[in-house]
């Protein structure tokens, strides 16, 4: 395989280098290719499917799935855009997201990407699951209400902080993310200068009494769509 | 709801013309005359239960949810209880200004919306007049000039909501220890080129109560009329303050009953009474009991408790008001839209003091200091006396919550209300006519209550009419479109 080459995606031309995901790719080149559990700096997880594209008509992962010289994807049809606004309303009936209550909200990338999509209301119906809260740390709360289980905080708290402090418990439904400690998140290494504390897309993991400082307007997701900062760099 | 067997029952509902839904149920004795009115509100929000367990930062941005009407007197009660929870007892001169701005923004649009969209109609064509043109839309139609200065006053009180708290409705301006933003000098600037013709609407909404109330007085003292007690917060000089002071009440010939109560005291002095039949709270004032301890909040409360105003337009307009009352507190009903109208000459005055003052672009907006772990937040909202208390564990979360709001407070003093009209109007008959529906929701009207969030419909909900024999039997109901 050469070092760099092309793919079509929606019509356009797109350099790739070798090894490089069709997301990476696609983003180096001014394409927003919706993600949740894809984060720069992470080996890829391929877990949340929001990113998912047509290569050769055939729907894969973007951001797991190497870029393929010549071959064509489809990201931004409404055939894709539908599956994904599904994806997204599944995660809000599974968790409970109170987005009018939540701190997060404006720089929630859960709620920005269904923004994003036209996500209105759900379809499906509430799981309303009894989640439980972990505030026992003084500084740090984690509110599985509302993890989507991307794992990016399980990512960067092993492959950065070289911490291992989080990790899933159960299967299915049933599937909760834990911290690595008898009992509780005061118990564990977890320090507030950690990145994973940043790596949640959610209003999962937070730092106390944070909440709300900043305000209306200058918030991450208010003024565009998520994604607008890759849009930007089109050429 | 419980039907008494040995009375006849007559059901209203809804109210309309409140926000949120009500129904009037008016119970006759064997002899036919009205024995007892209830105001019953078909509301429960479970708001104190539901957060709990929430960390506290997230109750000024979360319970204000409880209403879309005056979202910024919870936004910012619930923001004054939590802030000792990050030391921030006092506050900057900014953060305290910018809330007080916000608030006063709040009063000026809340009474703004009463007076001309709920209860201008009734003022103005008068509360035995056509229902079909007795709306805003009547209003719109036959004094447009009233109706646009009502809007645009709305507008602009929700424009310095939206300046302070980031969005015109559940915003997150206020955090604990402060707020998240200053009020910038082009956002200032914004709000000063349209003052001038809100402080002259304001003096205009004020003459229209005024004139209203004189000319009407003979009738309109005995309507809805009766001796309570009063509560409000003050400022430590006996001053008018929305915004912050601490508890005074006043009898019904308004002498104190107590002055000067910190508001984390407000349980030794405030019970919250419970009835069977209602989901809403009965509360009156501990050391005068059940039976006479009932006060009124609100607009009326606060002109007969407070001592002065510190603005001198609605001091001199306060002044002229009580000379009502020869001595005593005004009591009758009818006198919350004059007073209203003090108020929002009152809010205008003090947006004006501090749209000039610098401290509003300082950029010190928090203060932290040592935590406490329980709060109590006592706030002047539109329509009176709001309380927010909350109590929190060693992990932050909130294990404790009690509200009491405005329209609790004034559940009794509604239901004498409601009760009076009904026996004024009722002429022995065990029917609804007209004129008494109208002369029972006109009355409620007046204390403005929020019945639950905003669900207010204009001119078009329907008003359901039922009448009970004395063995609960249905023998009269009637539906029609009501405005
Ligand atoms: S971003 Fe690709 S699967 Fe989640």
């Amino acid at each position: 395989m050469p070092d760099t080459f092309t793919f079509l995606m929606d019509g356009r031309s797109v350099v790739a280098t070798a090894g490089q995901s069709i997301l990476e790719a696609a983003e180096a080149g001014g394409i927003y290719v919706p993600r949740l559990c894809h984060k720069p700096g992470l080996v890829p997880w391929g877990a949340c499917r929001i990113c998912t594209v047509r290569m050769n008509d055939r729907p894969c992962a973007a951001c797991t799935q190497p870029a393929v010289p010549g071959s064509v994807v489809e990201n931004d049809t409404e055939e894709l855009r539908a599956y994904r606004r599904t994806l997204v309303e599944m995660l809000f009936v599974e968790g409970n997201h109170f987005c009018m209550l939540c701190e997060k909200s404006g720089n929630c990338e859960l709620q920005a990407l269904a923004y994003r999509l036209g996500v209105t209301a759900p379809r499906a119906p509430y799981f309303f699951q009894a989640r439980d809260i972990d505030a026992s740390h003084p500084d740090i709360i984690l509110d599985r209400n509302r993890c989507i289980q991307c794992a990016r905080c399980i990512r960067t708290s092993k492959d950065l902080d070289g911490k291992n402090v989080f990790g899933f418990l159960g299967r299915g439904t049933a599937k909760r993310i834990g911290v690595n400690a008898r009992v509780r998140l005061r118990d564990t290494e977890v320090d507030l200068t950690d990145l994973s504390l940043d790596a949640c897309p959610v209003g999962a993991l937070l730092r106390k009494r944070e909440g709300f400082r900043v305000p209306v307007g200058d918030r991450l997701y208010d003024l565009e769509p998520i994604g607008s900062d890759i849009e930007r760099n089109s050429p | 709801m419980a039907t008494d067997q040995a009375s006849t029952r007559i059901v209203i509902e809804p109210v309309t013309r409140v926000e949120g839904h009500g129904k009037v149920t008016i119970h006759l004795d064997e002899a036919g005359q009205v024995r007892e009115a209830r105001l019953h509100i078909v509301e429960f929000r479970g708001f104190e239960r539901f957060i709990q367990g929430r960390p506290f930062w997230e109750m000024p941005v979360a319970v204000q949810r409880l209403c879309g009407i005056c979202p910024v007197s919870h936004h910012l009660c619930a923001a004054k209880a939590v802030d000792p929870m990050v030391g921030g007892r006092t506050l900057t001169p900014t953060a305290e200004k910018v809330r007080r701005l916000m608030h006063h923004g709040q009063f000026f649009q809340s009474h703004a919306l009463h007076f001309f969209h709920l209860a201008s109609p009734d003022l103005l064509f008068g509360f035995d007049a056509e229902p079909a043109t007795r709306n805003v839309i009547g209003v719109a139609m036959k004094h447009p000039e009233l109706a646009r200065q009502g809007i645009l006053m709305r507008k602009y009180g929700q424009e310095i909501i939206r300046i302070t708290a980031g969005k015109k409705i559940h915003g997150t301006g206020a955090i604990p220890g402060g707020v998240n933003k200053n009020v910038t000098t082009a956002e200032r600037d914004e709000l000063l080129d349209g003052y001038d013709h809100m402080l002259r609407w304001s003096r205009d909404a004020l003459s229209l109560a005024r004139r209203y109330t004189l000319d009407h007085l003979a009738e309109l003292s005995e309507f809805g009329s009766f001796d309570s007690n009063f509560l409000c917060i003050v400022r430590d000089d006996g001053a008018l303050d929305l915004y912050d002071g601490k508890l005074r009440a006043i009898d019904p010939d308004g002498r104190l009953l107590f002055d000067q109560i910190d508001n984390d005291r407000y349980l030794d002095h405030i019970v919250e009474g419970v009835r069977p039949w209602s989901y809403m709270k009965f509360p009156f004032l501990r050391s005068l009991g059940p039976d006479t301890g009932w006060y009124r909040v609100g607009p009326l409360a606060r002109i007969n408790a407070c001592t002065y105003i510190d603005t001198p337009e609605a001091e001199a307009a306060r002044r002229e008001f009580m000379a009502l009352g020869n001595g005593r507190p005004v009591h009758f009903s009818m006198a919350y839209h004059w007073a209203r109208m003090i108020e929002a000459l009152h809010a205008i005055e003090k947006i004006g003091e501090l749209l000039h003052d610098p401290d509003l672009q300082g950029d010190d907006l928090c203060v932290t200091g040592p935590r406490a772990r329980e709060g109590v937040g006592v706030i002047e909202a539109p329509r009176g006396t709001l309380f927010h208390h909350y109590r929190v564990n060693e992990d932050d979360q909130v294990t404790l919550c009690n509200l009491i709001v405005s329209t609790t407070s004034n559940n009794e003093p509604m239901n004498r209300a409601v009760t009076d009209v009904a026996r004024r109007v009722m002429g022995g008959q065990p029917v609804i006519t007209e004129g008494m529906m109208n002369a029972v929701e006109v009355v409620i009207r007046a204390y403005d209550p929020c019945l639950s969030c905003a669900t207010h419909a204009i001119g078009r909900m329907p008003l359901v009419v039922e009448l009970f024999d004395h063995e609960g039997r249905t023998v009269d109901r009637r539906i029609k479109n009501s405005c």
